[in-house]
C-alpha cells in the first residue's frame, strides 16, 4: 500500500479537526476527497505534507511502509509526496524555475542521483509548460509573483509534473479555474497517471471529476470519513447534498 | 506558527568567520584623548601644518558637542578616554615600500579574510588598498593605475604626495564639525584611502579598500576621499572585518565623495564588522558619516551597501545633488541578527534643477535585533523638477525582532515629485513551508527567500562582489529560521 492512514487525529490551535481518519491509497489509484467547508479536507492535506502548525494527536500514517509522521516536511517531499497548494504563496525575487530546479535537485540528491543538467532541465520544463499551456515568461518570473489565481494553479501542476511524485495531493486545485483552465489542469494531472503513482484530489465539486475520473470517492465531515464509494457517490452527492451523507450516517 | 517559532529561535546562531586576532607587534598610543594626542598623531604621520591646524580645530569643536541620541539604538556611554586613537603594525623603521616588505603575518591576515594582496588580486583585476588598524599597509596595482592618471593610495601618502588636492577637497563635503562622530574623526583620523580620477578618465579597474580592526581597545577612524573630475568615472568597494572581542570597539569613519561635471562615482560597501555574540556581548560600534556631493552638472553618485556586521550601525550615506540633472542613488541591504542594532538610511538633498534620486532599502531583522530605516528627502526651492523615488521593505524573521521606518520628507518646490513605498513582511512560515514541501532544506529556503528579497540591491553591486555579498548574507543569517 502506497499510503495507509489509520485513525489519524489532529488539532490546530487546540481545536480538534481530524477525528480518526482511515484511508488507504494504492499505487495507480486516484482518490477524491469531498466534503463541506470546515470538514477537515485541507487539514488532512497539510498534516500529510508535514505542516507543523497542525498537531497530530493520534493515529499513524505509513507511506511506502515508512512512518510518514516521523519524517520532516522536506523528507516527505523528497520521498515523493507532493502537495498542490490551495493558495500557493508568492516568493518575490525568487525565480520560478530556480525554485523548481532546487526542488528537483534536492530530490535527486536524496535519491543519490547527480544534479540535473541545466540544459536538460530547461528542456523538460519547457515541455511540461507546453502541456500546461503556460507562456515562456513563466521561466523568468518570480515564484507565483503577480500570478493570477489560475496561473498559480497551473504552476502547481507544472511543478508536480517536473517532480514526478509518487503521491500527489491536490488541494482544491480546481477552485477558481474557468472551464478551459480546468481542462488544461486536468490534462496535466491525467498525464501523470501511472501504475506506480497515486493522486488524491481534495475538492468541493463534482465538476473536476468529470475530467479526472477517480477510482474512489470519500466524503469527509467532522474530521471523519463518513462514506466511501466509487465515482457514482460524487454524482449522488451533487444531487442530494452533503446533508444526505450526514443523515444517512445517523440513520 | 507557535509550534514552529521555538525552532526559529533555537536555530538563530551567528557564526562570525573573521574573528581571529593577528599577533603582531604594534606601535600604539596609550588610551586617552586631548590636544596632545591629536598633535602626536599628526606628528607620527609627519603632516603639514594645515592638516594639524584642521585637526585641532575639529577637536576643539568636538569638545563642545554632544553625542547624538536621536538614533533608535541603545548602548552604554562610550568612554572616549579609554580608547587608543592610534595603532599601527610596527614596521621595521620605515614603512614598507612594496608588498614584499609588508609583514608576512599581515599578508596572511588578509589572505584569511579572502583579500589576497598578491596574485589573486591581480587575477581578479581589482586594485586593493588594505587598512589594518590605523594605517594603510599596501596598495596594489598602483603603477597600472598611475598610467591611466588615476591616483589611488593611502590617505597618508596623499597628504605627502598630493597635498594641494587634500587641502582643496578635504572637509568640503563633510565639514570637520558636521556631527559628533565626524568631528571626532576629523581630529584623530589616522589613515584611509584617497582616489583622484582625472578629467575624462574611466578608472580601468574596480578599486577596493579593506578595513580591519585588529588591536584591542583601539578605535578605527579612517577617512576616505574620492574625487571624480569632469567626465571621470570610478567604482569603489570597501569591505570591513574585525576580531571577536567581548568589549565594544568604536569605528567612526568619514567618507567624502566629490563628483564634478558629468562624473560618476559608484561606492559599494560590504560591511562585516564583528557584530557581537549571540548574547549581544562585544562587537563594533559603527558610527560612520558618508556623504557624496554631485557638484557638477549631470553627475551621478551611487551608494550600494550590504551591512551585515557591527553591534550598532549608525550610518546614512547621503547625496547632495547640487549640479543640474545630477543623480543620487542609495541601495541598501541591512541585516541585523541576535542583539544587533542598525539605524541606517540615507539623505538626498536636492539643490539643483531636475535632480533625481532613488532610494531602495531592504532591512532584514532576526533574533532580538532592531533594524531602522531613517531617510531624509529634502527638496530645496531651487530644485525645480526634482524627483525622488523611495522604497523601503522590511523582512522579519522570528517574533522577537523589530523593524522601524522613519522617512522624512521636506519638499519646498511645487514642481517636485516624491514617491514613497514601504512594506513590512514576516518571513512567511507559508513561504518556508512551500519550499520545504518542495524538498528544499530550511537553510536553502531561507537563503533563497532572503536573496529574492535583496535581489534589486545585489544587482547593483560590482559583479565580483555580488557573490561575496550573497555568501555573507547567508552566513549572517545562518540558522535564523529552521
Amino acid at each position: 500500500m502506497l499510503l495507509k492512514i489509520s485513525q489519524l487525529s489532529a488539532r490546530v490551535a487546540g481545536k480538534a479537526i481530524l477525528n480518526g481518519i482511515d484511508l488507504e491509497v494504492a499505487a495507480g489509484e486516484v482518490h477524491a476527497i469531498m466534503g463541506p467547508n470546515g470538514s477537515g479536507k485541507s487539514t488532512l492535506a497539510q498534516v500529510l505534507a508535514g505542516r507543523e502548525d497542525y498537531e497530530v494527536t493520534g493515529g499513524s500514517v505509513s507511506f511506502e511502509g515508512r512512518d510518514l509522521l516521523a519524517m520532516a516536511a522536506e523528507e516527505r517531499a523528497r520521498a515523493g509526496l507532493f502537495l498542490g497548494f490551495q493558495y500557493p504563496v508568492e516568493i518575490p525575487g525568487v525565480n520560478n524555475v530556480y525554485l523548481l530546479k532546487a526542488a528537483l535537485n534536492a530530490k535527486r540528491k536524496a535519491a543519490g542521483e547527480p544534479e540535473v543538467d541545466a540544459y536538460e532541465f530547461l528542456g523538460l520544463v519547457k515541455e511540461k509548460m507546453k502541456l500546461m499551456q503556460m507562456s515562456e515568461s513563466f521561466l523568468t518570473r518570480g515564484v507565483n509573483e503577480g500570478f493570477s489565481g489560475g496561473e498559480k494553479k497551473r504552476n502547481e501542476v507544472l511543478q508536480m509534473l517536473v517532480l514526478e511524485p509518487k503521491l500527489a495531493i491536490l488541494d482544491e486545485t480546481d477552485s477558481g479555474l474557468d472551464i478551459d483552465a480546468l481542462k488544461v489542469v486536468s490534462k496535466g494531472v491525467n498525464s501523470l497517471r501511472d501504475p506506480g503513482r497515486a493522486v488524491v484530489l481534495v475538492t468541493h465539486y463534482q465538476r473536476l471529476l468529470e475530467y479526472i475520473v477517480p477510482d474512489k470517492v470519500h466524503v469527509l465531515s467532522g474530521g471523519r470519513i463518513l462514506k466511501s464509494g466509487d465515482r457514482s457517490l460524487a454524482l449522488e452527492l451533487e444531487r442530494r447534498g452533503y446533508d444526505w451523507v450526514k443523515e444517512s450516517r445517523v440513520a | 506558527m507557535s509550534s514552529k517559532s521555538h525552532d526559529v529561535e533555537a536555530l538563530i546562531a551567528q557564526k562570525y568567520r573573521h574573528g581571529f586576532v593577528t599577533d603582531i607587534e604594534s606601535d600604539s598610543l596609550p588610551p586617552g584623548l586631548d590636544e596632545g594626542v591629536v598633535a602626536a598623531i599628526s606628528r607620527k604621520k609627519r603632516e603639514p601644518q594645515f592638516l594639524l591646524d584642521w585637526r585641532l580645530k575639529a577637536f576643539r569643536h568636538w569638545q563642545t558637542m554632544r553625542e547624538p541620541t536621536w538614533a533608535h539604538v541603545h548602548y552604554k556611554p562610550i568612554d572616549y578616554q579609554d580608547i587608543s586613537y592610534y595603532s599601527a603594525p610596527r614596521a621595521p623603521a620605515d614603512a614598507p615600500k612594496s608588498l614584499d616588505e609588508v609583514d608576512p603575518k599581515l599578508l596572511a591576515t588578509y589572505a584569511k579574510l579572502g583579500i589576497p594582496l598578491h596574485e589573486r588580486a591581480r587575477l581578479a583585476g581589482v586594485a586593493v588598498d588594505a587598512v589594518f588598524d590605523s594605517v594603510s599597509v599596501a596598495t596594489t596595482f598602483k603603477e597600472k593605475l598611475a598610467k591611466a592618471g588615476v591616483i589611488f593610495c593611502s590617505f597618508s601618502d596623499a597628504v605627502h604626495n598630493h597635498p594641494a588636492l587634500i587641502e582643496q577637497y578635504l572637509g568640503t563635503v563633510v565639514p570637520a564639525g558636521d556631527n559628533f562622530f565626524a568631528a571626532l574623526n576629523s581630529a584623530v583620523f589616522s589613515d584611509g584611502s584617497f582616489v583622484y580620477v582625472p578629467p575624462g578618465v574611466r578608472c580601468p579597474m574596480e578599486l577596493s579598500t579593506y578595513f580591519r580592526i585588529n588591536a584591542a581597545k583601539t578605535g578605527q577612524f579612517e577617512r576616505t576621499l574620492i574625487i571624480a573630475a569632469e567626465g571621470a568615472s570610478v567604482s569603489y568597494l570597501e569591505g570591513c572585518t574585525a576580531p571577536m572581542r567581548d568589549e565594544n570597539q568604536l569605528h567612526a569613519a568619514v567618507v567624502e565623495l566629490v563628483a564634478l561635471d558629468d562624473a560618476q562615482i559608484k561606492y559599494s560597501t560590504v560591511q562585516n564588522w564583528y557584530p557581537g555574540d549571540e548574547h549581544g556581548v562585544g562587537g563594533i560600534y559603527n558610527f560612520v558619516t558618508k556623504r557624496g556631493e554631485c557638484r557638477g552638472r549631470n553627475s551621478k553618485i551611487s551608494w550600494t551597501q550590504v551591512e551585515t556586521g557591527s553591534a550598532i550601525t549608525w550610518k546614512y550615506p547621503s547625496c547632495i545633488l547640487k549640479g543640474e540633472n545630477s543623480i543620487g542613488e542609495f541601495y541598501s541591504v541591512a541585516v541585523a541578527n541576535n542583539y544587533q542594532q542598525a539605524d541606517t538610511g540615507t539623505k538626498m538633498i536636492h539643490i539643483g534643477r531636475n535632480t533625481r534620486s532613488t532610494i531602495v532599502s531592504k532591512g532584514i531583522s532576526a533574533g532580538h535585533a532592531e533594524n531602522s530605516y531613517r531617510g531624509l528627502v529634502r527638496i530645496l526651492p531651487s530644485a525645480a523638477g526634482a524627483r525622488n523615488f523611495t522604497q523601503c521593505d522590511s523582512l522579519l524573521m522570528g517574533s522577537k525582532c523589530a523593524a522601524h521606518t522613519f522617512p522624512y520628507m521636506e519638499v519646498r518646490n511645487p514642481t517636485a515629485t516624491v514617491e514613497h513605498e514601504a512594506s513590512t513582511s514576516k518571513i512567511g512560515e507559508d513561504q518556508l513551508f512551500y519550499c520545504l514541501q518542495r524538498g528544499i532544506s530550511a537553510e536553502d529556503a531561507v537563503n533563497m527567500i532572503v536573496s529574492g528579497f535583496c535581489k534589486v540591491v545585489f544587482k547593483e553591486l560590482p559583479m565580483e562582489f555580488a557573490v561575496e555579498a550573497q555568501n555573507l548574507l547567508s552566513v549572517s543569517l545562518e540558522g535564523a529560521v529552521g
